[in-house]
């Protein structure tokens, strides 16, 4: 009973301290629509993201003089419905943050927990390569491996959580490195753990909260560097309705038409600045040293 | 500090050769045969294809192809570019200072905006100032830049037409390229329509590159302030009578600025990774453009050297940054 009562007492302090800073629930409520938004696509979507209504070419959205409430948001130069396409690209971006966020953490968690735990030439060896990855600017290194492996959002991905790897590295190597030195750790290894069991078990789970924040960053870091790979051209391909792919594909249209280009960056920048918000706020209510 | 220097410089050693080992497995990771990809759908005999592969170093051991490629490098030699057969240092060379002047231009203007708001905003703390600043940061920070630059081309180009969409200069004008720097060579020729026409092309370009590194100086510099004006030397100095301004320019800002100038430093690698972006829409005749159209073309010798320069000039900017932090802060030297 005790135990449950402790959790319900720290998370409400935690929310306290959360829910101090507006902005934090801000981008929280931005996070909600976002996932509901998301997962209910099919619902809302009106049109299917990618039917062509060949006599409705860059109809305008409603409010403008030519528009109709069959197209609230207009349709591109092709005649998709552009809301449609917006929400199911709410979908993918979340889909494509979520993965790269999960290999990123989960490859670079166990590598840092490896160089802090075997240390020696294999610490040296991960640390190189964390420097060497960090030397290249991140968008041009998943330029490059996207240009290499060829284009498509499977690969961008993979690029994208390569060149975030080397955060997660550090982040979970220097919190282990102090977990090492505590007590708790010490017991547990002459209680005979093994180190894996060590690893894992015993001092992950007190590494968690930069972890955690640095995750819920890295949703926006992967959400943008996707969404520009997509806008140059390299990530998914048209006519998948993601929404960096979406402006490239709007680019030639400028003069004309507004909305094909306004909205897919607009439903960028809302998402990344949501997830930034809550982030922030994240780190300031799980880290009391940070705050002033 | 002639020590922490050569020290220091020693640790360039390994990253310098894990850069290049990356690259040169970039490039060996391309699918199909080097010789076979450029030769195409018209085939080659079987025995022209192992004289070439033995020509080009491809029948030797990875290792060894590794080594003469380091050398290659070390030396300044980076290949021919596939396109224009121009050796990809001298298409570097030529192409460098469009990106120096458009990054120089928006650090400029992200470091003379961002700081004395941050400033601003941290003397008001809890203000309606502050709030908004904060605000207007943090999507600055989150901006996808690709689509803000189109946005800045929607209005100011096209709805208001005060700014022009692409390039470098109005082809009105010829300015002979004495030092690549487009507004020095226009100011050395004396041509006063040029001159405008330089600067007013680089005005959105400077905007949008600068929009992120302008958000994170702001903020950096108001939480860096904050600190700085809760320390017991800047109450001193506030005892003494000095006056406000004095108290809070030379007192607090110039030690705030310690690690706001680190960010700034390190702000160079996300500033070339923006400058491609920037490059790409506005048809900026730089680095950035020229790796994009290199991939089109699949012109490998440009993307490998390119992208293999770029990760030297940020060694190099991260020791400057080191040395400068060094200087500025001599604890850290040990």
């Amino acid at each position: 009973m005790s135990g449950t009562l402790t959790t319900g007492a720290r998370l409400g302090a935690f929310w306290r301290s959360f829910a101090e800073n507006r902005g934090a629930v801000f981008g929280l409520l931005l996070m909600v629509v976002l996932i509901v938004v998301a997962a209910l696509a099919d619902v809302l979507a009106l049109h299917s993201p990618i039917e062509q209504y060949r006599d409705h070419f860059l109809t305008p959205p409603v409010w403008e003089a030519d528009g109709m409430w069959r197209f609230p948001l207009g349709t591109d130069d092709v005649g998709r419905d552009m809301l449609s396409r917006l929400i199911n690209g709410a979908r993918l971006s979340l889909m494509i943050g979520f993965s790269v966020v999960a290999a990123a953490l989960l490859t670079g968690t166990t590598l840092g927990l490896t160089a802090a735990f075997v240390g020696g030439a294999v610490d040296t060896l991960i640390m190189r390569m964390v420097d060497v990855i960090l030397v290249f600017p991140s968008l041009l290194l998943a330029i490059v491996v996207v240009a290499i492996l060829g284009p498509g959002m499977f690969n961008a991905m993979l690029a994208v959580a390569v060149v975030t790897l080397p955060g997660y590295i550090r982040l979970s190597r220097a919190s282990a490195l102090v977990e090492l030195n505590r007590d708790y750790v010490t017991a547990t290894r002459a209680a005979g753990a093994s180190t894996l069991r060590l690893m894992f078990d015993t001092v992950l789970p007190n590494c968690m909260a930069p972890l955690i924040v640095h995750a819920t960053l890295g949703f926006s870091t992967a959400i943008l560097d996707a969404a520009a790979l997509g806008f140059l051209g390299l990530g998914a391909q048209p006519p998948t309705p993601e929404w960096g792919t979406m402006l490239a594909g709007a680019l030639q249209y400028y003069q004309r038409a507004w909305w094909v280009l306004a909205f897919p960056g607009f439903a960028i920048l809302v998402t990344v600045l949501g997830f930034n918000l809550f982030g922030d706020g994240l780190r300031d209510a799980l880290d009391p040293k940070l705050k002033r | 500090m002639l020590r922490y220097l050569l020290r220091r410089i020693m640790l360039i050693i390994p990253t310098f050769v894990g850069v290049t080992l990356l690259s040169f497995t970039l490039i060996h990771l391309v699918p199909g045969d080097p010789i076979e990809a450029r030769v195409g759908e018209r085939g080659i005999a079987p025995e022209r294809l192992a004289q070439l592969r033995a020509e080009m170093g491809y029948d030797q051991p990875m290792w060894k192809q590794f080594l003469d490629y380091e050398r290659q490098v070390v030396s300044g030699d980076l290949g021919l570019s596939t396109v224009t057969h121009q050796p990809v240092w001298h298409e570097f060379l030529s192409l460098f200072p469009a990106t120096i002047e458009l990054s120089v231009c928006a650090v400029s203007f992200a470091v003379l905006i961002g700081i004395p708001l941050g400033m601003i905003a941290a003397l008001r703390r809890g203000t309606a100032f502050d709030f908004g600043l904060m605000g207007a940061s943090v999507t600055g920070a989150s901006m996808p830049i690709f689509w803000w630059g189109l946005m800045m081309i929607l209005v100011f180009s096209v709805s208001l037409g005060w700014t022009p969409v692409s390039g470098r200069v109005s082809d009105m004008y010829f300015v002979e390229p004495w030092s690549g720097f487009m507004l020095l060579d226009c100011w050395w020729s004396d041509d006063e329509g040029a001159c405008r026409s330089a600067a007013s092309h680089l005005i959105l370009p400077t905007i949008v590159l600068g929009t992120i590194p302008l958000a994170n100086f702001a903020r950096m510099t108001r939480s860096s302030m904050l600190e700085v004006l809760g320390e017991d030397y800047v109450r001193t100095a506030r005892a003494k009578g000095l006056s406000d301004v004095r108290v809070n320019v030379v007192h607090a800002l110039r030690n705030a600025l310690i690690p706001v100038a680190t960010v700034i430093g390190l702000s160079i690698g996300g500033l070339l990774g923006g400058a491609i972006l920037t490059e790409t829409i506005f048809a900026w005749p730089g680095v950035g453009h020229w790796i994009i159209e290199s991939i089109q073309a699949r012109d490998y010798p440009v993307l490998q050297g390119g992208t293999l320069l770029i990760a030297i000039i940020v060694i190099g900017v991260n020791l400057g940054v080191d040395v400068m932090y060094s200087v500025l802060n001599p604890r850290i030297r040990r």
